[in-house]
């Protein structure tokens, strides 16, 4: 109540603010008139009366301060005065005042950006109603997916959940009548969206009534995010009739705005029944044991524990393994928040948010520290000032409080650009795709929450700082200034001791230099990673990734399809060579089968000789993808199913299974299924599942004898990327016009796999640039302190004639060696650290001398940043100004 | 000075109220009748007595209204509210009871004679 009264008081009083001084003024001044008339009445001449009036009353300034102070008008007008008087000063030094508002900008920024993200994922839960009682049943020896009828044996028979709904994801060809694309779908169970409690945008949603058994409910509900990017927010959408798979939906409705599906990152296009399943995928809908549909999920009843819930489970899931041992051998639960999927991927981002926020916190507290030093620094440039002004009869408190105003009002203008800037920061995140073919999105706008922790992060850390000086103003002795001696702040002296901002500088430079040293490496490696040897080409190839099963075609009909297209291609003018693969090295997905010795007849999977990545190309793949043969030939389109079978393998295979590639040359070995396959050819070896692994065993298998209904379109040409992505659309197209295409480079391809370098370069660098950002403003504030304390003894100096060598030696000795030891530690952490970071990014190695040579540079380029103020300033010291001023 | 003695503590506001009851005073009148009434024998440094003045205008006290002075100056008029008398007379009442019970504590004791 105190507070809302002394805000009250502020606020009304800021208006009559000006008008009771006035009348205090005129009060105070109408009693020196009436004693001086007094006075002069006992004969005292005008001009003395009124002196001794004046000077009876006592002093003037301060006691109409007191005045104001208790007509309660204190709070407000002190406060605005200190404002003024912050603002005042940091106009005169703006360096200092941009140096500290950048440090904390950055620092709240860090710390904002995090807590938005920790947020987002793991505070904010799901964005549906009563998110808190939303829980999927969990199985103990796996994970939450389900057979389709366990699901409906879980959803009838539990006593815990209101309802239980599930779904699953896949992705299907769109056809609306102009371009057919692929679409991400949640295929959904009718009671979905009512098990969710939410209201349909538009139109409505299905529902468990639709459900009238397999594929009898061909409706879809959009996404509004979907709507908007591929219907143009058009109303008129409900009730239009679109292509899936070639098969009629009907479009039903458009969901909430806010909503994006059960599982965060993952947002789908749409949703369609999952009684539909058969017109997507292959699963059989009655199977048991084929735990097809990706995750259930519902509200737990009012009253209903999550122990009550996982011992219903549980006796539901005992009735079920005595039914079905085969199929259901061990059906025990837990209970998992849908979001994240349960622990699965909620356990590493928790993990990994706290480090973070930890880290920023870190960051927080090493600026505060540092601002700390420098704001230390400046108390005690402004010794004399502040001796004077308590020699004055200014109260310690109002000189304290006049520095918190300058440190809250730098703490507050720092925080609110570090909100600015993290704002900009999450809107980019929230619209960014970091793997352009899967739906990952992150929302992580942010929220009141963010803003008020921003304040909060704001104010604390203003008062931290400003806390630092405190000590200092205490101790001021008024009578030194008067004195006209030199102020001497008793603080721990610059002599050998090693103080404990000493440590702090020395740790902060420390872990700056790792971090430079880091993010060099990564960067370096990152960049050396695109030259790397792929065992295929990235240059002049484009990737056309097409399905026949959206485009309804099946079985026989699949292999003459992929010939005409291949032919196709292959016919646009630019075009050197076209190859076809059901997946690529570097890919979605890597197939891989165990392979087994010529020799082995019981083909049991211990019995393999080894596992190996198993692709099925035509004859033309090698060509097209720059794969080269070592020995051996490619595949011919005579090879089919009537052929004896055929493969190329790599080196790598060639050396595990048969020991060298000469003896592989010609050689046989078996796959489960039992076939003998000859060795016709060796081809290079290169990278396959990710970009940091070592050698691995491959395959080729030629497409005509192992049919695959996927099919990536490789495509060699130097023409322009954009004109052939055009023409090979236009291609396909008068083909088969419901056939969805997907064209990137192959480089664009990447993506994925650059996604976990990029992030840890990218990671490594921001951090960089905040160690950089500590470690200037540290050195810069220790820097500036030390010059400040010994600017007399510089003009003592300068005036027997000291070079300037010899003054910077004085002035930043100390600062600098701190700086080097400080650096070389960091640097050999660094460098021990560079072997942690070649396991996300390949080729990055420390032993490199750019990687050396950038991190003495960068650090040096730091230590002259920051020291050049202080170092300016202190050959700048003139000894006469200096002798004439004591 | 030997005869003019230093105010005590918290002393002022009630010396302040006991001007003014008297009659509406202005700052520098409530001066003048402070010294007249304790026969000049406290000193009250002259400026000091406006933050007092103030303070008791805050409590609701006093009020004040802006008026002319006997010389035609204009000033600002102190009286007493009723919540002023009250409180004179609550704060007369302890003053008395206070200083009989300190001044009989100091007084000789019949032993000491």
């Amino acid at each position: 109540m105190r507070l809302f009264d002394s805000l009250r008081s502020f606020a009304s009083n800021l208006f009559r603010r000006a008008e009771t001084d006035r009348e205090i003024e005129e009060e105070l001044r109408s009693h020196i008139q009436l004693r001086a008339d007094d006075l002069e009445r006992g004969g005292l001449p005008h001009a003395e009366a009124e002196r001794r009036a004046r000077i009876e009353f006592g002093g003037y300034q301060r006691l109409k301060e007191e005045s104001r102070e208790a007509l309660g008008v204190q709070f407000g007008e002190g406060l605005l005065q200190d404002i003024r008087f912050a603002l005042r000063r940091m106009g005169k030094k703006p360096g200092f005042a941009i140096v500290a508002v950048l440090t904390l900008a950055l620092a709240i920024g860090a710390n904002a950006v995090v807590f938005a993200v920790l947020n987002a994922f793991i505070l904010r839960p799901l964005n549906v109603p009563q998110s808190e009682s939303l829980y999927g049943p969990w199985r103990l020896s796996s994970d939450m997916s389900e057979s389709y009828p366990d699901y409906l044996d879980l959803r009838d028979r539990n006593h815990s959940f209101e309802s239980l709904a599930a779904f699953n994801v896949t992705q299907a060809g769109l056809d609306t009548g102009s371009d057919p694309s692929r679409a991400w779908v949640d295929e959904a169970t009718g009671n979905y969206f009512d098990t969710l409690g939410l209201k349909p945008y538009l139109g409505r949603f299905f529902h468990a009534s639709d459900e009238h058994g397999t594929n009898s409910a061909p409706f879809i509900v959009l996404t509004y995010d979907f709507w908007r990017s591929h219907f143009q927010s058009d109303p008129s959408v409900i009730g239009r009739v679109v292509r899936l798979n070639k098969f009629p939906y009907t479009i039903v409705g458009v969901g909430p705005p806010e909503f994006h599906g059960t599982l965060m990152f993952f947002n789908p296009d749409f949703f369609v029944p999952i009684v539909n399943h058969p017109q997507f995928d292959t699963n059989d809908m009655n199977a048991r044991g084929d735990r097809w549909v990706f995750m259930t999920l519902g509200h737990l009843k009012a009253g209903v524990t999550p122990a009550q819930a996982i011992a219903d489970l549980n006796s539901v899931g005992a009735v079920l393994e005595k039914a079905y041992p085969k199929d259901d051998p061990k059906m025990s639960f837990k209970l998992a928040r849908p979001g994240l999927y349960g622990d699965y991927i909620g356990r590493p981002v928790r993990t990994f948010m706290t480090a973070l926020m930890l880290l920023a916190g870190l960051i927080l507290l090493a600026a505060c520290a540092n601002l700390g030093s420098l704001f230390a620094a400046r108390a005690a440039d402004r010794s004399r000032e502040i001796a004077l002004r308590l020699a004055l009869g200014s109260s310690r408190k109002r000189i304290l409080r006049g520095l918190f105003a300058e440190a809250l009002l730098i703490a507050l203008i720092g925080g609110a650009v570090g909100l600015a800037g993290s704002v900009a920061l999450l809107r980019a995140l929230s619209v960014w795709q970091p793997i352009s073919r899967w739906p990952l999105h992150m929302s992580v706008n942010p929220d009141a929450k963010v803003y008020a922790v921003a304040l909060l992060l704001a104010l604390a850390s203003g008062l931290l700082f400003g806390a630092v000086p405190v000590r200092q103003v205490l101790r001021t002795d008024p009578y030194e200034a008067v004195k006209g001696g030199s102020v001497e702040t008793k603080r721990g002296r610059f002599g050998l001791r090693v103080t404990f901002q000493d440590v702090l500088l020395l740790v902060q430079i420390a872990i700056c230099a790792v971090l430079v040293t880091s993010s060099i490496v990564a960067v370096r490696g990152l960049a050396n990673t695109l030259h790397n040897n792929f065992g295929f080409e990235l240059k002049n190839t484009i990737l056309v990734e097409t399905d026949l099963n959206m485009a309804g075609y099946l079985g026989d009909k699949v292999p003459p399809m992929q010939k005409r297209m291949i032919d196709a291609l292959a016919a646009i003018p630019g075009v050197d060579s076209v190859g076809l693969a059901d997946q690529v090295p570097l890919g979605d997905a890597q197939p891989d089968s165990n392979v087994f010795a010529d020799s082995t007849t019981d083909l049991r999977p211990a019995n393999a000789a080894s596992d190996a990545m198993m692709f099925k190309v035509s004859p033309e793949y090698f060509q097209a993808a720059g794969t080269a043969l070592v020995s051996g030939r490619a595949f011919t389109w005579q090879e089919d199913k009537d052929k004896p079978r055929v493969a190329i393998v790599n080196r790598q295979f060639a050396r595990k299974i048969f020991g060298s590639e000469a003896k592989a040359m010609g050689a046989y070995f078996k796959i489960p299924d039992g076939a003998r396959i000859q060795v016709v050819g060796i081809a290079e070896d290169g990278k396959y599942g990710s970009l940091t692994e070592d050698p691995q065993p491959v395959m080729f298998l030629p497409i005509l004898q192992s049919a695959s209904n996927s099919a990536y379109l490789v495509v060699r040409s130097s023409r322009d990327p954009e004109q052939l992505t055009l023409a090979i659309r236009s291609t396909l197209r008068n083909i088969d016009a419901g056939l969805p295409v997907y064209i990137q480079t192959r480089y664009k391809a990447l993506d994925a796999f650059l996604f976990g370098p990029r992030m840890a370069t990218i990671s490594l660098g921001v951090l960089g640039v905040m160690g950089a950002m500590l470690s200037v403003v540290g050195i810069f504030g220790m820097a500036s302190y030390s010059v400040s304390k010994r600017l007399r003894e510089f003009g003592i100096r300068i005036a027997l004639g000291a070079q300037k060598s010899e003054l910077l030696q004085a002035a930043l000795g100390r600062t600098f060696r701190l700086l080097a030891f400080g650096s070389a530690v960091g640097l050999l952490l660094g460098l021990a650290a560079g072997k942690v970071i070649a396991f996300i990014v390949s080729q990055a190695t420390p032993w490199d001398p750019v990687v050396l040579g950038g991190v003495l540079v960068t650090m040096l380029l730091l230590g002259l940043l920051a020291g050049c103020v202080p170092a300016r300033r202190a050959l700048a010291t003139d000894p006469l100004a200096l002798l004439r001023e004591d | 000075m030997t005869t003019q003695a230093q105010l005590l503590p918290g002393t002022l506001d009630l010396l302040i109220l006991r001007a003014v009851s008297l009659g509406p005073l202005h700052g520098y009148g409530v001066l003048l009748r402070i010294e007249q009434i304790s026969g000049g024998a406290l000193l009250i440094e002259q400026g000091a007595l406006y933050p007092g003045l103030f303070r008791l205008l805050r409590q609701g006290l006093l009020k004040a209204e802006w008026g002319v002075s006997e010389n035609n100056r204009r000033a600002k008029f102190y009286e007493l509210t009723a919540t002023g008398k009250r409180r004179l007379r609550e704060e007369t009442e302890s003053w008395n009871r206070l200083s009989t019970a300190i001044a009989s504590a100091l007084a000789p004791q019949p032993e000491e004679i």
